[in-house]
């Protein structure tokens, strides 16, 4: 179980890591669809195997074929992969490294054991978080969170209706 | 034999059976689509021209596999790769009789959807990576057919899921013991079916192929066995769907008299039939149409027939 979560985060990370330093765009896209699918694996190995499904189905298989679907549309060349090189220069590294390494530091210390956090936390899939809990959770505890969301997702969809619309 | 022989056994034979089954499928689907157009068919090598299949993939295989200058190398490779690995992963939590399954997955019918929703990235970067505007149009037409197909197609299962209180795929079939899903579901079954017609890209809904106005489509650029991949996938794509319907809604290997395993291939083959005979029958639906069909009436009628299934079910208790 554990040399399983440590492999799919490890590829999960160079994964991520690629999808910044790529400058052609489908391929950048491609790397955070392979990221998506071992977050899922992680999530899997943690005992959630109905919110890996959902991972899978919903970022991986819907959102980012939309990204897809949309750069696919752009028709980038070679101008837009040297404009991309040219953002990624070594000067540009240094604001996101600091805390990015802030972060880091963070967590290593969370992981040795310090803070009162880490000794709380559940062992990896001790407990199976499935479907119903899930579902629970969502129409209950996190309702307002839920309702929210699904109001944002209707004036989205109002304003793309408006948008596409063909003047009489 | 010990568990884990028989593991075994069941990895290989569902590697080889939808394998060998898209085989057979390509010359049954010739010859029935002859049958039903009043001519002969392939008939020619071997006995009712089986051996058809053996030479067209001999072809395929000595074909120059050439790649467009233009086309993006590595994402061209990998196109058709990427359809076969989904499909071929979906059949691992298949059943094909009682416990004869390679993982009896808790969320098993997520698994499936998931596996169906990766795929569409095949087409997609077929059509986008081969450098062709023909591709590039039907690789489009593929990512926008199947997201939209995709969404009630889930909700449409939803409906089978709560009745069942699961989504292992052997619990559902088990739940049918008195009564197939078929007749309650009856609705849900419709949209299911319409869903999976145009998960698999078959007419009337195979506007990414198309070959009246784009060629031959996402696949426009591919020759030899890369081609052949997308065939093989397109094929076992068939299987997949036939063999969901018959577990979800057809009891799946439920049946009297007959060993299980054969009931569920007489009713999953009834489904190829049937695949092939709107095939046979029907025409191309335009694109606006398939669209339309799609989110306003296959969309409504998904959430109408979840929500008196919802009701339904609570006034039982």
């Amino acid at each position: 179980m554990n040399v399983a979560f440590y492999i799919a985060g490890g590829v999960a990370v160079v994964s991520t890591f690629m999808v910044i330093t790529r400058a052609h765009a489908i391929h950048a896209l491609l790397y955070l669809v392979v990221s998506f699918l071992s977050l899922a694996l992680v999530f899997y190995v943690l005992g959630a195997p109905f919110v890996a499904a959902l991972q899978v189905i919903i970022y991986a298989g819907a959102i980012m074929v939309l990204f897809l679907f949309a750069v696919m549309l752009l028709n980038l060349g070679r101008e837009a992969r040297a404009q991309e090189r040219e953002w990624l220069r070594l000067r540009a590294w240094i604001g996101p490294s600091i805390l990015a390494a802030v972060l880091l530091a963070e967590l290593v210390y969370l992981a040795a054991g310090g803070g009162a956090g880490a000794a709380g936390l559940p062992a990896p899939a001790s407990i199976i978080v499935g479907p119903k809990e899930v579902g629970a959770s969502l129409f209950g505890t996190y309702l307002l969170g839920v309702e929210l969301a699904s109001i944002l997702l209707l004036a989205g969809l109002v304003g793309a209706h408006r948008l596409t619309r063909e003047e009489e | 034999m010990p568990e884990a022989g028989w593991g075994a056994v069941h990895v290989v034979v569902m590697l080889l059976m939808p394998l060998l089954l898209a085989a057979g499928l390509v010359w049954a689907e010739r010859r029935l689509l002859a049958l039903w157009q009043d001519r002969y068919g392939p008939n020619r090598v071997g006995p009712f021209g089986l051996l058809q299949v053996l030479a067209d993939a001999v072809k395929l295989l000595f074909k120059e596999d050439w790649i467009p200058p233009r086309a993006d190398g590595a994402t061209f490779v990998a196109a058709p790769a990427i359809i076969v690995t989904c499909v071929l992963a979906g059949f691992a939590v298949i059943p094909l009789a009682p416990g004869f399954v390679v993982i009896d997955l808790n969320v098993g019918l997520l698994f499936l959807l998931a596996t169906s929703s990766l795929a569409v990235y095949s087409v997609a970067l077929a059509g986008w990576s081969s450098g062709s505007k023909y591709s590039l149009l039907g690789g489009l037409r593929a990512a926008a057919q199947m997201l939209g197909y995709e969404v009630f197609m889930g909700i449409s299962l939803m409906g089978v899921v709560m009745m069942a209180g699961s989504f292992n795929i052997s619990r559902i079939v088990e739940a049918q013991q008195g009564l197939w899903y078929v007749g309650p579901q009856f609705v849900g079954f419709l949209v299911f079916f319409v869903a999976g017609l145009a998960e698999t890209r078959r007419l009337p809904f195979d506007l990414p192929e198309a070959d009246s106005e784009l060629v031959a489509g996402y696949h426009t650029e591919y020759s030899g066995m890369k081609f052949g991949l997308f065939f093989i996938g397109e094929y076992m794509g068939i299987t997949l769907m036939s063999s969901l319907i018959t577990l979800l809604y057809f009891g799946g290997w439920l049946g009297p008299w007959l060993p299980p395993v054969l009931w569920f291939f007489i009713k999953t083959f009834i489904f190829i039939g049937l695949f092939i005979l709107i095939r046979a029958s029907l025409p191309r639906v335009r694109y606006d149409q398939l669209m339309g069909l799609g989110w306003k009436i296959m969309l409504p009628l998904g959430l109408v027939n979840l929500m008196v299934t919802a009701a339904v079910l609570l006034a039982k208790g």
